[in-house]
Order: structure tokens, then sequence, then C-alpha cells
């Protein structure tokens, strides 16, 4: 546990009976999560809409596994982005009795809650796992701008190239750790990066 | 004060709404404007009936455009311990009252896309004010609002103007009901539901809204209990060394201040959860009436809302 409050939290897949519609969006090796938690439930299958990204998992073939438990929809993504762009026309039309899930790495399942955020969902009412790696979505506090995929820290930014610490601090929002110069009163000295979250 | 801030009003305006409802306009006895509030939100009147300290509930209506005034509804209940009937019968024009500051515990989610008002009787008071702020806001909102008939209707005119044809009216009388398989079907993702309004009304309306899917996260609901009555106990402050009488018509909470007790308080109608207080033992059986503590919180008997739960018994001994 993180002595940090906004470091998120993710209780696993739980899935709500009293759903009209399962909106399931996972990543790489959250289709585990999702076979997982949706198989004492075989009726929710044909309530669902099922985006997936293989990401890293995409020799382990789960996408042939997901499909063939025959969700109402099903749709394969090569990537986040494409994922995400997807989700976020489907959460345009969504009505309530929608229920959100993400799983998968951490920068997945911040980015489909912050897309719920937008949509005006809680994000207590987004069941969320986390699957895979630890590696972090990392915004500069100083340029604003974004690293995917972090696993060390320091990191150097993609941007400004200022060494960053990695925070544990977390932006809903932004769906980002923050991180912050880790040299600012000694800019001679970079301490060795640590790989933390593989 | 436990209960925070008090600002002492005059009563300037009494209206007499329906039969069974009156509206007060009420202005700061020190003629400053009175603190800006978030629609939903409430304040505790206290009274003053000969010497008998009587505190409630009541949302806030309005505040005039320049903060001289508020305004809120009060409905007589037929089994009134005092305060409504107080209100209705005793308070004029002119007259002074105490307020607290005003407290939100029913408050609009501004991250919703679309808001779904319900209103039953004089429940429309929480309802009117979030009503209006979110026409301020230009935001998506019906409003469904149920009524006895159009006679006891409290603010059926002034809601007409303001909102046309997001006002949907219900009445008992020509057999018109809220009935959530048609206000809750299609409605957008990041809907919010806020009902205020009879017992049975409220649980009916939330437990449709689970049925029907909708997360927890966008059902809310107040509702104020007037703290019911009782047989009469003996009630020991450990703490303070002081034994007390509560007496068949009154609330432990306002037992415990007649003792001179300062106790903590805020809504004094079950739902904030600032008096929650500490039972060290009892002889007798706790009769919870709060909404606040969960099943298993009153099943353990460690505590109790002293606002409106009381004890069935001998004696309850707390930690005062």
């Amino acid at each position: 546990m993180s002595a940090i409050k906004s470091r998120p939290i993710y209780p696993g897949l739980k899935v709500d009976e009293r759903a009209k519609r399962h909106l399931v969006a996972a990543e790489g090796e959250g289709a585990l999560a999702v076979l997982e938690a949706f198989a004492d439930a075989p009726d929710a299958w044909s309530r669902m809409t099922l985006l997936y990204t293989p990401g890293g998992s995409a020799p382990a073939n789960h996408s042939e596994t997901l499909q063939g438990r025959a969700p109402d929809a099903f749709h394969l993504h090569p990537t986040r982005q494409t994922l995400m762009t997807r989700l976020n026309a489907l959460l345009d039309t969504a009505t309530m009795g929608t229920r959100l899930y993400a799983a998968g790495v951490e920068g997945h399942i911040g980015e489909v809650v912050a897309a719920g955020l937008a949509h005006g969902v809680d994000h207590l009412s987004i069941r969320t796992e986390h699957r895979g790696s630890l590696a972090r979505r990392v915004q500069c506090v100083h340029c604003k701008g974004f690293i995917d995929d972090v696993t060390i820290s320091p990191v150097p930014c993609a941007h400004c190239g200022v060494p960053l610490f990695v925070r544990d601090h977390y932006s809903r929002r932004l769906a980002a750790f923050q991180g912050v110069s880790i040299n600012a009163e000694t800019p001679d000295e970079v301490p060795a990066s640590e790989e933390l979250y593989k | 004060m436990s209960g925070g801030v008090e600002i002492p009003v005059r009563v300037v305006d009494v209206e007499q709404a329906t039969q069974t409802v009156k509206r007060f306009r009420l202005a700061a006895l020190s003629g400053e404007p009175l603190p800006s509030f978030s629609a939903g939100a409430h304040v505790v009147v206290t009274m003053d009936d000969n010497g008998r300290r009587m505190r409630n509930p009541y949302s806030l209506i309005d505040r005039a455009d320049d903060g001289s005034t508020y305004r809120i509804g009060v409905l007589r209940t037929p089994n009134s311990r005092g305060g409504s009937k107080f209100m209705h019968e005793r308070v004029n024009a002119g007259d002074q009252l105490v307020v607290t500051m005003p407290v939100n515990l029913f408050p609009i989610v501004r991250t919703g896309r679309k808001h779904l008002l319900v209103a039953g009787g004089i429940g429309i008071t929480p309802i009117y004010a979030m009503a209006n702020e979110l026409r301020r806001r230009s935001a998506s909102y019906e409003i469904h609002y149920a009524m006895r008939n159009e006679a006891s209707g409290a603010f059926i005119d002034e809601l007409r103007a303001a909102h046309g044809d997001r006002l949907k009216l219900y009445r008992d009388d020509m057999q018109e009901f809220v009935s959530v398989s048609q206000i809750l079907p299609n409605q957008p993702l990041g809907t919010h539901l806020y009902v205020c309004g009879p017992e049975g009304m409220i649980d009916a309306i939330l437990k449709g809204g689970r049925d029907a899917g909708w997360a927890d996260e966008n059902l809310h609901s107040e509702r104020f209990l007037a703290p019911a009555g009782g047989e009469p106990f003996s009630v020991v402050l450990q703490r303070a060394g002081i034994t007390a009488e509560v007496r068949s018509d009154q609330s432990l909470l306002e037992a415990i201040e007649e003792a001179g007790v300062d106790a903590p308080f805020l809504c004094r109608g079950g739902a904030c959860g600032q008096c929650e207080t500490a039972v060290v033992s009892c002889d007798g059986k706790l009769v919870h009436n709060d909404h606040f503590l969960t099943e298993e919180e009153h099943a353990s008997g460690k505590k109790i809302m002293t606002c409106v739960s009381r004890l069935k018994g001998r004696e309850l001994v707390l930690d005062l």
C-alpha cells in the first residue's frame, strides 16, 4: 500500500449481474481476468460488448479464446489507441444500465477510467483489474509531456530530457503518474535508474 | 456550539402555499447577506417554545439574488412532536428564529451528464433548488413531481414558469404515479437520479434504479426523519457524570442538550452521521431509526445516532 492516497487501487473484476450491458475493455493479460470473472456468469456474455487489444500478449492468442465465449459483440484492436477510439464512440451513445470494466496494464485501465469519467461515469462504479506489466504512464510536471510504458525511475523525460523521479502521485483525469525532476538542486548529479515497475 | 455557526434570523414573510405547507422567508438579523449555498443544502432551525427548544432540519428552497433572504418550506405533519406545528401556528412575520449555516448532504453531481429529479410531496424543497441550479447551468434535467392532488402541490406554478415541459406532474387523485419503468430506460450513460419524498417512494425508486442496472454511485436520496417519540427512559452520560430522563415527546439528543451537555449534531434527521455516539451499556433494546449506520453497526449495539434513535427499556449509558 502506498502512503499516497491518489495511488489507484484495482479491486478486481466483479460482474454486476443487474447490468443491462457489460462494456468490457481488456488489454493483453487482462483477457484472463475477463475469462475468470465472467466464468461464473454465462448469461452475461450475451449482453457483453468486448473490446480487446492483445498488446504484449499477442503470441498467447487470447483473442480467439475470448471470441470463443461468444460475447454479443467483439472488437479486436491493433493498439490501445484504436481501442480507446471505439470505446469513446460506444460511451457516447451508451445508456444507463451499462457497466464499464477495464482489465490489463495500469496505463490501459487509467485511460478507460478517464474516458468513463469524461462520460459522467463515477470511477467507483468502473470495475478494474490489473494484469500484466507494472509499467506506468507518466506525465512530466515540468513540460507536461506524457511518457508511456515507464519501468524505471528516474526516467529521462522523452520531451524535455529532465530526469524524472516517478511518484505514486496519480491523476485520474490525466490517467498518469507524476514525474518530478530528481535533481533540481544538483543538476550535475543524476542518480542511477532502477527498474521498479517491470 | 456543536452544530457549527448559528445565524439569528427574522421572519420577513409567511405564505400559506397549500393547506398543509407554509413557506417562510428569512433574513439575517444583522442585515448582512446570508451565506450562499449549493443546491440540496438544508439549515437546522431552532425554535423556542416557552423554554422548550426544538430543532428541525429544513431544505433551503432558494436565496434572494441579493443574498438578503432564504426561503424554507414546512409541511405540517399530523404526528408532529411540535416542530412543524410550532412553525405553522406560532411563527409569524417579524418573529425571530435561529438557523445553522447551510449544510449539503444532497449535492448535485457536477460531472453528471443528465439529472433526473424526483420529488414526492414536501420532498420538492431541495429538488426545487437543484432544478434552479441546473437550469442556470444549462444542464440537461427532468423534474418528476408527485403529489396528492394539484391543490397540494406547493410549487407547481413557480416550477412550471421556470422549467416548462421539463416538469412532469403526477397526481395521486388522477391515478398518476412516478413509474421507474417509464423514467429510467434509455437515459444516457452518466445520468444521476435524485429522489426526495416519502419513505416508500424513495425505496421504490432506488430499488427500481438498481434493478435497471444503475450503479449505486448514480442514485441519490435524502430523507430527514422526524425523531419518533417513544417510551421514556433514563440516559447516563458517563463522562459528564449526568443522569437525565428522556421524555416520550423528546429525542435523546434533545434530552442530552436539556441536561446542559453540548453533544455533537448536524442534520438532526438521521442522515449525516455527526451525532454518532458510543454506547457503553444499555438495559433494554436500542431502537435505531437512522439511515447512517450500517445494519451490522445497528446489530452490534455499540453505537447510536442520538438525533433520531432511542432506547426501549430502562437505562442507556453513553460515552459522553
